[in-house]
């Protein structure tokens, strides 16, 4: 699952990265590739070991083992090198509460040796400007809202040019504009050439500003690479809208496909969508496995599918099945999501 | 809090001046003085404020240093920015220094002052059984704000490593108060008299020699070397715990 061709600039690569506390492996070998210039979603459930690996990137945390390049230095050795080109909003906003915004950026900014004190007031300015706080710059943190806090963390993390940005949940608490300016201003940033590191547990967010991702289960690297490469690893499947579902379940089955009526709300048949009455659609789902690796596939030898969806859609219409509608569905990042770190509820332990 | 500080000579020189003429030997060293020469209301506020006053508020700012921040979450973006974790160790422990400086400096000038408008300064008498002026007066309580000062920079290197175990900044500071309340006890065991020269505490109080003429600079080294020999310890263990620290907070 490489992303690029070999010889890619890697803005951050991990190998083996390790950490543990006590017992527990809260980051267990993961082997993370960020691509020069990409917005990269990291996705995880929660206490999936997110917020652990991006505080060994940053040299909060001391891994127990493997090696980390970020920005094509080694780390933790270039700390000091590295760490002025990268922003950062690591868990949360924090800032002292009884200083307003821009006096909180500019103590920020101060403790950067590379932070010019001539330029700092300009600088703070406009990132305030950027995260759209700069009519409440004099105010007090002490009064902000949660969202006004989260945007002040990221105009924390834009202080200076950086190539490289590290923004944990960076849309936590805001308000839907806020969302949107976070998802254009990440994309702004990208656009001039720095690369964004998001992690999120928001898939809607993720599948809409990355170029790429990588899922984190319980401490492990589970998938990752661009966002087509991901959801395309999912399986397809079609969508078969009939009044004769019967008829139409036994034509899947002699293809070798497993149709499923919908038991979701998602047609529009109404309560009984069991029921063959003419006026009444029912949906049946059915996956469409991969071919067999090494098999010829049956028609198209090309083809990555053991059944092509159009054969299907023949097969339906020789055998009499009246078709009031028919797609194939790409498997959504929340499909890929869940099949790869699982249904339940409970935190991994 | 430096405010609380200077509440004290006013507190005492106010309480000096509203109530009856204080009987010889009663209350706090140089009390009874109070009443015939005001400059003695900061000697008699530092000597109230040693065993306690002055290492509480020297816990609260050295306990807060390193753990505050953590407390608070600020220490991350501190480290991110990168202030760089020697440098900012240093930095902290600086600005502790300038409390331990400031904060008996305060206390002193504040006592002189409201004694000199409350009561009347006059040449002073000192232990040696010499006389000086107001003028020398004013400098010989500066000098014994700067040997608390000194006193209590080993204090405040003990109270910077507590710091850097903790993300509770409450405890660091309770733990930096209670550690100073161990020591002066431990200092009054006779028992234990072979420690009492190792305890950051035990000079604490013996500034009289600067009350001499001339000048005996005797008490004022020793104290210096155990209180270098204090941040030198407790520096390079502030500096080992934090270095290698996991910052989680």
């Amino acid at each position: 699952m490489s992303t690029g061709g070999p010889g890619a600039e890697l803005s951050i690569e991990t190998r083996g990265l390790t950490k543990r506390f006590g017992q527990q492996l809260a980051v267990n070998g993961v082997d993370l590739a960020v691509p020069k210039g990409a917005v990269f979603g990291f996705l995880g459930p929660n206490g999936s070991g997110k917020t652990t690996t991006i505080r060994l990137l940053l040299g909060l945390a001391t891994a127990t083992g493997g090696t980390m390049r970020v920005l094509g230095e080694d780390m933790p050795r270039k700390l000091a090198d590295v760490l002025p080109r990268v922003g950062a909003l690591v868990e949360g906003p924090a800032f002292y509460p009884f200083l307003s915004g821009a006096a909180n950026l500019r103590r920020m900014d101060a403790a950067d040796p590379y932070g010019s004190a001539a330029t700092r007031r300009a600088r703070v300015q406009s990132a305030l400007e950027r995260v759209g706080l700069t009519h409440a710059a004099d105010k007090l943190v002490r009064a902000y809202s949660l969202g006004m806090k989260q945007r002040l963390g990221i105009a924390n993390a834009l202080l200076a040019p950086r190539e490289l940005l590290v923004l944990d949940e960076p849309t936590n608490g805001l308000d839907p504009q806020g969302t949107r300016e976070v998802r254009s201003l990440v994309r702004s940033l990208a656009a001039d050439g720095a690369t964004v590191f998001v992690s999120s547990h928001l898939l809607a967010e993720v599948e809409q500003i990355c170029t790429h991702a990588a899922i984190m289960s319980a401490g492990r690297l589970v998938a990752q690479g661009t966002l087509a490469e991901l959801r395309g690893a999912g399986q397809a499947r079609i969508r078969v809208l009939t009044p004769d579902p019967g008829a139409a379940a036994q034509v899947l089955t002699g293809l070798g496909l497993t149709a499923a009526l919908s038991t979701d709300g998602r047609t529009s048949g109404g309560a009984g969508s069991g029921a063959a009455g003419s006026g009444t659609d029912a949906a049946l789902f059915a996956s469409l496995p991969a071919a067999p690796p090494g098999a010829a596939a049956r028609e198209d030898a090309s083809s990555a599918l053991a059944v092509e969806p159009e054969a299907v859609v023949a097969a339906l219409v020789a055998a009499g099945v009246r078709v009031r509608g028919f797609a194939t569905e790409q498997a959504s990042l929340e499909d890929r999501f869940v099949a790869l770190t699982g249904e339940g509820f409970d935190v991994v332990q | 809090m430096l405010c609380a500080l200077a509440a004290i000579p006013i507190l005492i020189a106010v309480a000096v001046r509203v109530s009856s003429a204080v009987p010889p030997g009663r209350g706090p060293a140089f009390l009874d003085r109070i009443a015939q020469n005001g400059l003695f209301v900061g000697v008699t506020a530092l000597v109230v404020s040693v065993p306690l006053f002055l290492p509480l508020t020297v816990g609260v700012v050295a306990g807060d240093t390193i753990a505050g921040e953590a407390g608070q979450g600020t220490l991350r973006y501190l480290l991110v920015a990168p202030a760089g974790r020697v440098r900012l160790l240093i930095v902290k422990y600086a600005g502790t220094a300038l409390f331990v400086v400031v904060a008996p400096l305060v206390v002193a000038l504040t006592g002189a002052g409201i004694g000199a408008a409350l009561f009347p300064v006059g040449p002073v008498t000192l232990l040696s059984g010499d006389t000086i002026g107001p003028g020398e007066a004013v400098v010989r309580l500066l000098l014994i704000a700067a040997y608390l000062a000194v006193s209590l920079l080993g204090l405040s290197a003990i109270g910077l490593f507590i710091s850097t175990l903790t993300d509770v900044p409450v405890g660091a500071m309770a733990a930096t108060v209670v550690l100073s309340v161990v020591a002066q006890v431990l200092d009054a065991l006779p028992q234990l008299e072979w420690l009492h020269p190792w305890l950051f505490s035990h000079y604490w109080l013996d500034f009289g020699d600067l009350l001499r003429q001339p000048v005996s600079w005797d008490s004022f080294a020793v104290n210096a070397l155990l209180q270098g020999g204090y941040i030198a310890v407790f520096g390079a263990l502030a500096y080992g715990r934090f270095i290698t620290k996991d910052v989680l907070s």
